[in-house]
């Protein structure tokens, strides 16, 4: 990687550091669309990448830049894309295409104000459900999130080691404040933050099955070109790849697409607790809004009220067990997010009998403040 | 002439898919059979390595093709074959990549990677089976129904005007345009021949008969009477370049019917990616 300034603290925006993570992560295709608040991150892949040995394409919209990026993937390149709100939208079938087919790739979603083209320049977190269930059908998502320039690298790094392992999409989410803010960050040196690869095969080509139900759940992924000659459809398949009618085959292969990630959902949960360990309170939030919790927490704290903040890395799979323990001696949650009110519904959902969960939801296109949220805890603990 | 069948069918065999594939979806008679097999011997012909063909398709009857085929295959979602195809390309550009797709396929729901696969002049070979109506869904009208043709969603004729494929592809951009028939077997085979050679977008439209719904409800008869309409209708270009237009009518033309050199995608990518190095390499 040239010109990575590895080592040396650096003035980053959010958008350019998930490009930094991505090349970190090895990152060999990118084909997108612009659209306001990611284009950053298809401008800078469209500068790095072809003096970085990869490829770069600009397609001609968000549905034909995602299958250019499975296509990609196919062939054996760790692939992604980046878009927001509506891209996010037009892509959706092709994402599942991806879950179907099991192919690593990675969107990051710059998420903005919506219905339709909603707020192209203002902050929202509206994708939040739509990164679970965008896609007909059932399958289990994969989705992470950043709150500082810093984690814009590194979840970026995440979702492509996640998407490798288990073959599957995983989504950034990240926001238009995230994206366009700019912090200072050290770009970590090689081999000090972890970088997964594909599991190849290793058994002779006849013997290769593309969709395996294996005990590791996750089947080896051979790319075009290397002998295999395998059949990929977004037709419910057999391990070979055919599709199938077979009941007992499609059941197979639709537990596979959840229990292949969900058996492994340990490996994939991440969580910031702050001033958690006394907390009877606490403010769940992800993104860009939980660099105002901590603040209006540490406010609250210089008031002697014990309140705690979670912070989400991981959105989906949702860590409902680990939030259960959290929650053991919290009496009252505040979920703080960008919406009506999405992420709120899942707390309600494994929050324990004793906790009360409170919505917080801002959706007016600005920031949600630290104010806004100790002026909450207040309320709420009254 | 025992022998010699016997060797063709050797040679299909040896592109198919074994195990479980057969028999296939298509309706007896169906002209993608025909197209599958065109395509197999051209292949053969070209003397490609299995292994470095990719072949990808999207949803549609001639779009289940790749299926059968014992290449890298990819079976993709509704119109988007092209752009899934040009990320294989890309990624790996010594892959010969073919394309399968049918009119609605290529034309309505996909018809914005089409120009624009045309206009980057990337080196993949499409093969546009074109069967005038959706086959699949069960007959309704194409982006290719000519007007007045009666389907499902046009029971009272249809009202609407028809793509010119070939005029299309031509003024998008693609440096090799035929069209060819499910009738003319062998110029087809010649045809897709060539377009895999070429350096560059090609696209092979292929007239194919549909008789299961676009010949029932158009009265145009079985798959035997609809490929007579081919042998008669059909025009070589090299015969259509001497007659004066008026005769033409009712008459649609075929063979290599534009052909030109330019730049290609991928070949463009890497003289960048050389430039940059060599840039690099200077400081």
């Amino acid at each position: 990687m040239k010109r990575s300034g590895i080592g040396k603290a650096r003035l980053l925006q959010g958008n350019e550091a998930c490009v930094r993570g991505a090349l970190y992560a090895g990152v060999e295709f990118f084909a997108g669309y612009p659209i306001t608040p990611s284009t950053e991150v298809a401008e800078a892949m469209a500068r790095e990448l072809p003096r970085n040995g990869g490829k770069f394409i600009q397609m001609e919209d968000e549905i034909a830049s995602i299958a250019a990026v499975i296509g990609a993937s196919n062939a054996g390149c760790k692939a992604m894309t980046a878009t927001s709100g509506p891209g996010y939208s037009l892509m959706q079938e092709n994402i599942g295409y991806a879950y179907m087919t099991e192919t690593p790739c990675v969107i990051i979603n710059v998420q903005r104000g919506g219905p339709s083209t909603g707020l192209p320049t203002k902050i929202a977190q509206s994708d939040t459900m739509q990164a679970r269930w965008g896609t007909h059908g059932d399958y289990t998502a994969i989705a992470v999130a950043p709150s500082t320039v810093k984690e814009c690298f590194e979840e970026t790094v995440r979702a492509f080691n996640l998407s490798e392992r288990f073959r599957t999409p995983v989504t950034v989410l990240s926001d238009e404040v995230l994206g366009h803010m700019r912090e200072m960050m050290v770009i970590p040196e090689k081999g000090e933050l972890e970088v997964t690869e594909r599991h190849k095969p290793d058994v002779p080509h006849e013997w290769y099955k593309h969709f395996e139900i294996s005990p590791s759940f996750v089947s080896p992924m051979a790319s075009f070109g290397e002998g295999y000659r395998y059949n990929v459809t977004g037709l419910t398949h057999d391990e070979d790849g055919f599709p199938t009618a077979n009941p007992i085959e499609i059941k197979n292969k639709m537990e596979k697409l959840r229990f292949k990630i969900e058996r492994f959902a340990d490996e994939i949960h991440k969580i910031r607790m702050d001033m958690m360990d006394d907390a009877h309170f606490t403010v769940v939030s992800y993104g860009s809004v939980s660099r105002a919790a901590r603040q209006a927490v540490t406010m609250a704290r210089e008031r002697r009220i014990k309140v705690g903040a979670i912070q989400l890395r991981t959105i989906w799979p949702f860590p409902d067990m680990k939030l259960r323990e959290m929650f053991a001696g919290v009496r009252k949650v505040i979920v703080a997010e960008l919406n009506m009110g999405q992420l709120v519904n899942e707390i309600k959902r494994v929050a324990p009998r004793h906790t009360e969960v409170f919505s917080l939801a801002r959706y007016d296109g600005e920031v949600m403040t630290p104010h806004q949220i100790l002026e909450k805890i207040r309320e709420v603990i009254k | 002439m025992m022998e010699k069948i016997a060797h063709g069918s050797d040679v299909t065999h040896h592109y198919l898919r074994p195990k479980k594939k057969f028999p296939n979806v298509w309706c007896a008679g169906c002209g993608n059979g025909i197209v599958m097999g065109a395509l197999i011997r051209s292949i053969d012909r070209l003397d490609l390595d299995k292994d470095n063909v990719a072949v990808v398709s999207g949803i549609g009857c001639s779009s289940r093709m790749p299926v059968y085929l014992d290449f890298n295959t990819l079976h993709t979602t509704h119109g988007r074959a092209l752009a899934f195809a040009t990320g294989v390309k890309i990624a790996k550009p010594n892959l010969t990549v073919i394309v399968i797709t049918g009119d609605g396929d290529a034309l309505a729901i996909g018809g914005n990677h089409f120009i624009h696969t045309c206009r980057r002049n990337i080196n993949i070979t499409t093969i546009l089976i074109d069967n005038r109506i959706y086959g699949m869904t069960g007959g309704q009208f194409a982006p290719t129904t000519p007007g007045g043709s009666f389907a499902t969603t046009a029971p009272y004729g249809n009202y609407e005007k028809q793509f010119d494929v070939v005029k299309l592809a031509i003024g998008a951009g693609a440096s090799y345009v035929a069209r060819g028939t499910v009738y003319h077997v062998q110029q087809l085979e010649k045809l897709i021949e060539a377009g895999i050679k070429k350096k560059g977008f090609s696209v092979v439209d292929v007239v194919s008969n549909c008789h299961t719904y676009y010949g029932r409800f158009n009265k145009e008869g079985d798959a035997v009477e609809m490929l007579s309409w081919m042998k008669k209708h059909a025009m070589p270009i090299e015969a259509v370049r001497k007659i004066p237009p008026e005769k033409m009518k009712g008459k649609f033309v075929t063979g290599l019917i534009h052909e030109h050199d330019a730049t290609e995608f991928t070949h463009e990518y890497q003289m960048m990616v050389d430039r940059l190095a060599q840039k690099e390499a200077e400081k």
